[in-house]
């Protein structure tokens, strides 16, 4: 029985992390914990970083997760992974997406984007498991590259001692009607990824 | 049933519920849902203001008339409403009044991290301080009741922290609600709403009575009504606290006895008293400014930590905290999780670029930062407050100065005429313009300040995430109001130069600046007009692609900042650097790319 998680969500403006966050809190909810949620708004739909926490407790105080204290990271875009790293505490699992999205210090050429190889090994360095998923070219297999939040919450779903279905409900309550095919083949995508990431 | 409602969805519920019949905001992070929210109630009359001040005086207006009201601003925007906020509170209220004021502390979205608790000290009026959801939603009905039985204006304090997080509140569904006529206006027996210098000094008295009014609610129904509380448990210590700083609070130091505050001001001194005379030690935990401290510490109550512990700057988290209660032995240091948070910085063994945020694909201030980057050295460049304020980032960095909003006409306009030698182009945008932009520019143009003003209209309030202005002409509540022609209020408030430039033309934006600077007759007004991406005013067009036989990596499409241009794998082999690949899901369109690059590398796909 799931009673203390910490999750920190990471990406990139855009990729619908703050929806994905807002499912997993409602999870919670749905689990008879306590939920919270917490996120900063305003510049980041500028393409900056994004960064929401999730916490599930019989009773959670602060909504923010302490550096070093997060049980799943979960990043939508490479080099986030590494940049919110400390967040987890050591033995934690990343999930991780292997898009990339070059920031403007990168494109203009005052800073590098490091080597896939690279990040995977400094995650890897700290967690007890990395998942890789291949979350964009599976959405668009699954019929909208939209849904690379569904394929993540799936592949989250896999690691947790709850009910795919939870989470798989929350996530239809929260689409159209017209797009729940399409999020159910996301889903399925989804878990199966992470049951075959070898990383 | 429960549902997660984020600070400020809790913040409209609570005064929907409690009855709030008008409300009137400007937008502002981390304030705006908050009435984009309330405005989707039933029975309700919801309005987006050209100003805080404006949105305040139309609560003020609404109250008089006998309403519940609320108006809504982001810290900064109060500082706008101060002036009328200081004298409500010497005139007194009718229907309930309460402004709502969030704050910033880590200056996320803002300019500075003031402390608006500080406003209730100074302007003699109660601050309620939610700490989540629920408490957002039950103080706004409390407050009001405080507001209508002391007849005070009540400051509502919020924080990012508390807007921004969801937490569970006991929501019902909402029933429907009709909207109320006022009862005929009653004209006051005793002048106190007409602040005469008579009326000023009779009412000052009043009010200070007033505070210590609701100083003994704060000390008895306060607690009754559950607005402060004594959380007791091991007395060794006892911690004084409010808002969102209460959750850290119980998180780091779950077995101390905890006095917590849903008012910072006024205090309940004598309950605080007591408290104190109970535990071993007192400390106050309080996010930015020492408020609480200050008014214990004159009152003469020990304090044994405060900001000497627990930093001044910045937004506290639960590491800070920690950090704070382990260096004043509060707690031991046998967890470690500050260490290795440290050490991993330190090892990490990957450089991280930042990723600052930039002006989206297609958006319509590209093209002009590009031209007034390529001019920069000739000019000097006050901004505004918007997502043109990107402007000073990289690769662009043209602007020099940047304070408030509206700031940017007048600051140009002090800079020219106290002798400044350089060309002024003072930056602004559409919805800036109408909250403060057009008293400076009747100041510049009755002093004759020979200055250049580019407006750019990109028909949103965009920053804060697309809201409707007085340029737009739709209401918050969909309707359909009157809309204001910037180039007709320009010209009728007696600028001689006025031109309107698209603004995705690059040649054009370069000309239309050269022009406008060499105009003489006080200031020249540029208008730039593009509708914002996220507006349905914005066109898509043919995406753009590189031709890599024709790109020679030249690098001038990487100057115009477009999150689509990305560096290509491949290099070109004469000076050595990547060539340019444009990323077709994020490219609009937009052309400017195209226009810039100096071989035709860059044309549209031929489309499907």
């Amino acid at each position: 029985m799931i009673d203390h998680m910490n999750f920190l969500f990471v990406g990139v403006g855009g990729q619908g992390v703050l929806t994905a966050s807002d499912i997993a809190a409602q999870v919670g909810l749905d689990l008879g914990l306590d939920a919270k949620k917490s996120e900063v708004h305003g510049f980041a739909q500028r393409g900056g970083v994004v960064e929401s926490h999730i916490r599930w407790a019989p009773r959670v105080g602060s909504p923010t997760c302490e550096e070093g204290t997060v049980d799943i990271l979960m990043s939508f875009e490479m080099l986030e992974a590494a940049r919110w790293l400390t967040y987890l505490k050591p033995g934690g699992i990343v999930i991780v997406n292997r898009q990339k999205i070059t920031p403007m210090s990168v494109s203009v050429g005052n800073a590098v984007y490091p080597d896939e190889a690279a990040i995977l090994a400094a995650l890897k360095q700290r967690a007890s498991r990395v998942i890789v998923v291949d979350a964009l070219p599976l959405a668009e297999q699954a019929g909208n590259p939209r849904t690379v939040n569904t394929i993540m919450l799936a592949a989250l779903s896999t690691l947790l001692e709850t009910a795919p279905a939870v989470w798989e409900t929350a996530i239809l309550r929260r689409v159209p009607g017209k797009y729940a095919e399409v999020n159910k083949a996301a889903f399925r995508l989804g878990q199966q990824a992470a049951q075959i990431s070898t990383d | 049933m429960k549902r997660l409602l984020s600070g400020n969805e809790a913040f409209a519920l609570g005064a929907w519920e409690a009855g709030v019949q008008y409300a009137s905001a400007y937008p502002g992070t981390p304030s705006t849902e908050i009435l984009e929210n309330f405005a989707r109630y039933p029975g309700i009359k919801a309005e987006w203001a050209s100003n805080e001040k404006v949105a305040l005086d139309n609560a003020i207006g609404a109250s008089f008339g006998g309403a519940r009201t609320i108006a809504v601003m982001k810290h900064v925007g109060v500082n706008v409403a101060a002036d009328s906020l200081m004298s409500v509170s010497y005139t007194g209220v009718k229907g309930g009044l309460v402004l709502i004021s969030a704050d910033d502390p880590g200056a996320f979205s803002s300019q500075n991290e003031q402390d608006n608790r500080q406003y209730a000290r100074f302007g003699k009026f109660p601050c309620f301080d939610p700490a989540d959801s629920e408490e957002a939603r039950q103080f706004i009905g409390v407050a009001l009741d405080v507001s209508e039985q002391f007849k005070t204006p009540v400051l509502m304090r919020s924080t990012t922290r508390l807007s921004h997080s969801k937490s569970a509140v006991e929501a019902t569904v909402p029933g429907t609600r009709e909207f109320q006529p006022l009862p005929p206006f009653e004209r006051e027996a005793e002048i106190t709403r007409v602040i005469l210098p008579a009326i000023a000094r009779m009412r000052h008295p009043v009010i200070e009575q007033r505070l210590s009014d609701v100083r003994r609610w704060a000390e008895t129904t306060a607690f009754e009504r559950g607005v402060n509380r004594v959380e007791w448990n091991d007395k060794a210590l006892g911690i004084v606290t409010n808002g969102i700083a209460y959750q850290y609070a119980r998180e780091v130091l779950p077995h101390a006895s905890i006095l917590k505050l849903g008012m910072s001001y006024p205090l309940p001194l004598q309950a605080i008293r007591d408290f104190a005379a109970q535990v071993e030690t007192l400390i106050v935990l309080e996010e930015l400014d020492p408020f609480i401290e200050d008014q214990l510490k004159a009152a003469g109550i020990a304090v044994a930590h405060g900001k000497d512990i627990f930093p001044l700057c910045g937004e506290l988290t639960l590491a800070k905290v920690r950090q704070g209660a382990i260096r004043a032995g509060l707690i031991e240091n046998h967890e470690s999780r500050i260490m290795i948070h440290d050490s991993m910085i330190h090892d990490s063994p990957i450089t991280i670029p930042p990723r600052p945020p930039a002006l989206c694909p297609g958006c319509p201030h590209r093209a002009f930062f590009y031209a007034l980057s390529r001019n920069k050295r000739k000019v000097v460049i006050p901004g505004d407050i918007g997502c043109y304020s990107m402007g000073v980032l990289p690769p662009f960095e043209a602007m020099d100065m940047l304070i408030s909003m509206g700031a940017g006409i007048g600051m140009g306009h002090g800079f020219k005429q106290a002798g400044g030698q350089e060309g002024v182009v003072a930056v602004i945008g559409d919805s800036t313009f109408f909250h403060a932009g057009m008293p400076p520019l009747a100041s510049a143009v009755y002093n004759k300040a020979n200055i250049v003003v580019a407006v750019l209209d990109n028909r949103i309030t965009a920053m804060t995430g697309q809201q409707h202005h007085p340029g737009t002409g739709t209401t918050l509540q969909g309707q359909e109001g009157h809309h204001i022609d910037i180039a007709a209020v320009v010209r009728a408030m007696g600028v001689t130069y006025v031109e309107e430039v698209d603004a995705w033309d690059v040649n054009a934006m370069n000309k239309a600046l050269r022009a406008a600077l060499k105009h003489e007759d006080g200031p020249a007004v540029l208008i730039v007009r593009g509708a914002c991406v996220f507006t349905p005013h914005f066109h898509y067009q043919p995406r753009m692609q590189v031709d890599p036989q024709k790109c020679v990596a030249c690098g001038s499409c990487f100057r115009v900042g477009c999150p689509a241009i990305l560096k290509s794998e491949e290099i070109y082999p004469t000076n050595n650097k990547a060539k340019a690949i444009i990323d077709p899901l994020l490219c609009t369109g937009c052309t400017v790319c195209m226009q810039v690059c100096p071989t035709q590398a860059i044309a549209p796909i031929e489309e499907r």
